[in-house]
């Protein structure tokens, strides 16, 4: 079996799913630790101090790399798993099977990676990009991103996309993380319910912290 | 829902007769389009299996010079995995842990209408009716599905040492009858339940250790040239299993596939 083999079959492109999903939980851990500073309400200095080591530092800049290497990876080969999987029915059923064993959102997988993914490219815009494109691309000097996010927040619309972005993370990972390890092959009962206990409860976690961030201005419970 | 004796919609115990409209998919053959065709049955005893059901209709379309309804099955003890049939929107009807062919009527109630559709997937063709061409799983199991035995004399039985626990795992994942009804049930009509239980059944024993590692790399190479889709863990699978095959056999046979692959020599 060659790389290319093992690669391009059906557990071989999961599997490339199970280790990018899991790579990027772990980023996930890191950005939602950091954006917390905020609520040390000290008006920015402690969050700005935080972005600035991710942003004008050398490491984390190499790693962002990677990261969007493996955001990538996941992105591509989730939109065409779930293409392929979809074309293998041939003729629909008449009768729809209902939830009988599964989850509506293990079923949802690609309409709610989809919906991170468009929630993704506002985010982007709004923080990643303009600060970039004011360093040139290198490390220079960083925009006051706390002020930044202080008037992205100020509107409505955009603090209720990011909720609804950060609630399609909450139920994409509320199936994934649990389901990551079983395709690198965690097979043993008392780990599999181990690892679906501590998903949801990551999910929750993650999904409220996230959400706050935005409301957190918008209702003004920040100075 | 759960296996509830309790439950009177699905376990009616005393007798009673009923009259159904049965909707069936008809297709002449694999080239014709088909579509459903209803019909009305009549006097139908609650004591009679889904497939008796389908007998006395079929009985009737002879008498009047119709073309009965073609269907799987063979054993109609649960045991062959001959029979298929995806009634009202669930593989084998509405029991849990049970085939077609030991789905009762008691099921169903006076007036009602069942729906009922062959198993759909791009990889189980129809042949005619509710039969469809399942032979896939057979090069499946062709592809490594076996082991090597030696010629001459029989060796002891109890001269093998084999874990209880893996005994027991072995067994229940060879409880599989290769029915289908995972891949009808999968959103992505994947046949990674059906894999897995083959490849987890040999893999526990030692008798399965020589061919461990072509075993599953070939299996699943041939699974996808058949075009099954890729298993995402949704469960209904696990659900829907007449046998009850665990889903755990799934990321066994992941971790099977992650090892072969690593440290196979070609
Ligand atoms: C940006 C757009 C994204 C898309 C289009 C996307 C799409 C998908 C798809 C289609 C799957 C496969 C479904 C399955 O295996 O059950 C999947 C799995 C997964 N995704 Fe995403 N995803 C995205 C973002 C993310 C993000 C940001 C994370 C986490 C931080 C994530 C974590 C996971 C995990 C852990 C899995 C499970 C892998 C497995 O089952 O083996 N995804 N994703
Ligand atoms: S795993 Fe269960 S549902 Fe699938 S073929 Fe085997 S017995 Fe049938
Ligand atoms: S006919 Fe043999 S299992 Fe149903």
């Amino acid at each position: 079996m060659t790389w290319k083999q093992v690669f391009t079959s059906s557990v071989g492109k999961k599997l490339v799913m199970g280790f990018t999903g899991i790579f990027l939980i772990l980023f996930l851990i890191i950005h939602v630790s950091l954006n917390a500073c905020i609520w040390a309400n000290d008006g920015g200095k402690m969050f700005n101090a935080g972005a600035h080591f991710m942003g004008a530092n050398v490491v984390p800049r190499i790693l962002e790399i990677g990261l969007f290497a493996g955001l990538i990876l996941h992105i591509v080969q989730g939109l065409m798993l779930e293409l392929s999987n979809r074309s293998k029915r041939g003729i629909a059923y008449a009768s729809d099977y209902g939830n009988r064993g599964s989850k509506w959102y293990s079923r949802s997988m690609g309409i709610l990676g989809t919906l991170i993914l468009l929630f993704l490219i506002l985010h982007m815009s709004d923080f990643w990009f303009p600060n970039r494109a004011h360093q040139n691309f290198v490390l220079g000097e960083e925009i006051d991103l706390y002020a930044k996010m202080k008037t992205t927040f100020s509107e409505l619309w955009v603090v209720i996309v990011y909720v609804l972005g950060c609630f399609s993370l909450g139920y994409h990972l509320a199936h994934g993380f649990q389901s990551a390890f079983k395709t690198m092959g965690v097979h043993n009962k008392k780990y599999n319910q181990m690892l679906t206990s501590i998903g949801y409860g990551f999910s929750v976690i993650i999904t409220l912290a996230f959400a706050m961030m935005p409301l957190s201005f918008y209702l003004s419970w920040l100075n | 829902m759960k296996f509830d004796l309790n439950n009177d919609k699905l376990y009616r115990m005393e007798h009673y007769n009923m009259n159904l409209t049965v909707k069936v998919w008809r297709q002449k053959n694999s080239k014709d389009k088909g579509g459903f065709v209803s019909y009305q049955v009549k006097d139908i005893s609650s004591e009679m299996s889904f497939l008796e059901m389908i007998d006395v209709l079929n009985e009737k379309l002879i008498v009047e010079g119709a073309e009965p309804i073609a269907f799987d099955h063979d054993c109609r003890e649960g045991i062959c995995g001959q029979c298929s049939l995806y009634i009202n929107g669930k593989p084998h009807g509405p029991w849990m842990a049970n085939t077609t062919c030991q789905l009762h009527m008691r099921a169903f109630k006076d007036g009602d209408t069942i729906v009922v559709e062959p198993w759909r997937a791009g990889a189980f063709p129809v042949i005619k009716d509710l039969m469809v061409d399942r032979s896939a799983f057979d090069r499946i199991i062709q592809a490594g599905g076996y082991i090597s035995v030696n010629t001459g004399n029989a060796v002891d039985g109890n001269s093998l040492p084999i874990n209880k626990d893996h005994a027991d795992a072995s067994f229940a994942a060879a409880m599989c009858i290769g029915c289908g009804a995972c891949v009808a049930a999968c959103k992505n009509s994947s046949a990674m339940l059906f894999l897995s239980a083959k490849v987890s059944h040999l893999a526990l024993l030692p008798q399965g250790e020589p061919e461990r590692k072509s075993r599953v790399l070939n299996m699943v190479a041939q699974m996808d040239k058949e075009g099954f889709g890729a298993c995402t863990n949704t469960g209904a699978c696990e659900a829907t299993c007449p046998k009850e095959i665990s889903i755990s056999n799934i990321a066994r046979l992941n971790k099977e596939y992650l090892f072969s692959s690593l440290t196979s020599d070609k």
